[in-house]
């Protein structure tokens, strides 16, 4: 029977939680690196013991921690003692340093600040890690200030993958609430060379020659809020979600609407339809059925909690617009969590497990595809991320 | 012999309890302790100071004998009471936030 690992980062360390395939008794490891941020914790697809972690603090900086075992033990690559007493260290895992050089194509020193004016672009945290479809040692990384970075060494090495922020709209990008952060980055399973990003608040990015040119691919967004609400650039894309048999089939969860994207994003529709609220942050994909869509709506976006007290997952059968409440398991009264943008992930199961995580520190499951719901934890710190691996 | 004493969370990122003892040349400065800090526990680069602009992260402070060391230049000989061995090296996360 298969085994089901479930990866939380939250405001105060790691949790692992694992279970046999029928999801009812779940075991809880962690804190690991307690007291630090984990913003995300995520395997590879091809050696699920191997994880990459995401650790950070407003006062010590990033860590990137590796593990071979599937996060029984952990170490920050080129972390180890160097041979020689007087040899420069060794340990690079956590130097993210922004490429400025001209053969990287324009080298940019500004984005856009809250205020309009141009700001130095600074590096404060990886949010995400994406580690390639073919190769455990290679993996990427989303960070703030907003860039992608990339390591092919097990993350012993970061180098920016610098024609994204010098395609030409970079000086454009400006911070969402929680900064400027590339939130998301979709790997396309049928074309090594495409790739997809997301950027808070700057929008969606792809690029279709293994990252050496991008281009912007948010035309049908429309965003009130800013000054051209239809621009080519500056939407809050909050998160985006694509089924792996059908990757030119996108979905987003937008700051405010959801939208479905049916030709790899170079045109988009909106698909909230009866949501009680199109704002939210987490989207994600049925394993099985990829007309099948999740989503959490969040009140406002100047209240970040679910409508009416009521914790309620939406579930489309029919790729959006038409949308049905899913409440069973989860408190109806008194609510007011909210479920962040890398919270939400899914197994690979029949029936297929849906899984989340809450600002309460609640992580809930579903194993019958949302149907019912149960706290698999409770009462863990704000939870960051939730990611899901289905082991043989 | 200079004693150093790290924030619990880089004890626990260098996997370390207690003090640390360093052995190092004359002049010994902030920037030579960190140096050697670094050498032994490379996980504890940039975690001290940036990786880039090698300035103290600004939620840290260098303190000993009751004194904060923390805008003293990089390269200002410590007192010889820390290099001595006599009185540690503070290097102390602020008290801010949760």
């Amino acid at each position: 029977m298969s085994n089901v690992r479930v990866l939380v980062g939250t405001r105060k360390g790691a949790f692992i939680l694992t279970s046999d395939g029928k999801r009812e008794r779940w075991d809880v490891s962690g804190p690991h690196f307690a007291g630090w941020e984990i913003y995300h914790l995520k395997g590879s697809p091809i050696d699920p013991n191997r994880l990459y972690a995401s650790q950070s603090s407003g006062w010590f900086g990033q860590v990137i921690q590796r593990s071979s075992d599937g996060g029984k033990t952990w170490e920050t690559p080129g972390g180890e003692t160097t041979p020689k007493p007087d040899a420069p260290p060794t340990g690079k895992s956590n130097k993210f340093v922004y490429d400025t050089s001209p053969p990287a194509g324009k080298p940019l020193t500004t984005h856009q600040w809250y205020d309009g004016t141009q700001h130095p672009w600074e590096f404060k945290r990886v949010w995400h890690l994406e580690p390639s479809l073919i190769d455990p040692d290679d993996v990427y990384a989303g960070v703030e200030d907003a860039a992608l970075f990339r390591s092919t060494d097990g993350a012993h090495t970061w180098r920016e993958v610098a024609g994204l922020r010098g395609h030409g709209t970079g000086p454009q990008w400006q911070p969402g609430a929680g900064g400027l952060c590339l939130h998301t980055i979709i790997l396309d399973p049928k074309d090594p060379k495409r790739m997809f990003i997301a950027i808070s608040a700057a929008g969606a990015f792809r690029t279709d020659d293994g990252g050496t040119t991008w281009r912007p691919i948010n035309r049908g967004l429309h965003s009130p809020y800013i000054p051209d609400p239809n621009a080519e650039i500056g939407h809050c894309v909050h998160h985006v979600a694509m089924h792996p048999a059908r990757p030119g089939v996108l979905f987003m969860q937008k700051h405010w609407d959801v939208m479905r994207s049916e030709n790899a994003g170079d045109s988009w529709q909106e698909v909230s339809g009866n949501l009680p609220s199109d704002f939210g942050f987490v989207i994600d994909v049925h394993a099985h059925e990829p007309e099948t869509i999740y989503v959490v709506p969040i009140k406002s976006d100047g209240e970040h909690f679910v409508p009416d007290g009521k914790l309620r997952v939406y579930r489309s059968r029919s790729g959006g617009n038409e949308w049905e409440a899913l409440t069973k398991g989860l408190p109806q009264a008194n609510c007011y969590v909210n479920v962040l943008r890398d919270a939400m992930a899914v197994d690979s199961l029949d029936k297929c497990g849906v899984y989340f995580g809450t600002t309460g520190g609640q992580v809930y499951a579903s194993a019958d595809a949302g149907d019912t719901w149960s706290p698999i934890v409770r009462d863990l710190p704000a939870v960051l991320s939730v990611e899901v691996q289905t082991l043989p | 012999m200079i004693r150093v004493v790290l924030p619990p969370h880089l004890r626990g990122l260098a996997r370390i309890s207690g003090e640390v003892e360093l052995d190092l040349q004359a002049p010994v400065t902030q920037r030579s302790v960190v140096d050697a800090l670094e050498i032994r526990y490379p996980m504890l680069s940039g975690t001290i100071r940036d990786h880039v602009t090698q300035t103290r992260r600004p939620f840290l402070r260098f303190f000993a004998c009751g004194e904060d060391l923390s805008h003293e230049q990089p390269d200002a000989p410590l007192p010889e009471a820390v290099v001595s061995g006599t009185e540690p090296l503070l290097i102390v996360g602020a008290i801010a936030g949760g």
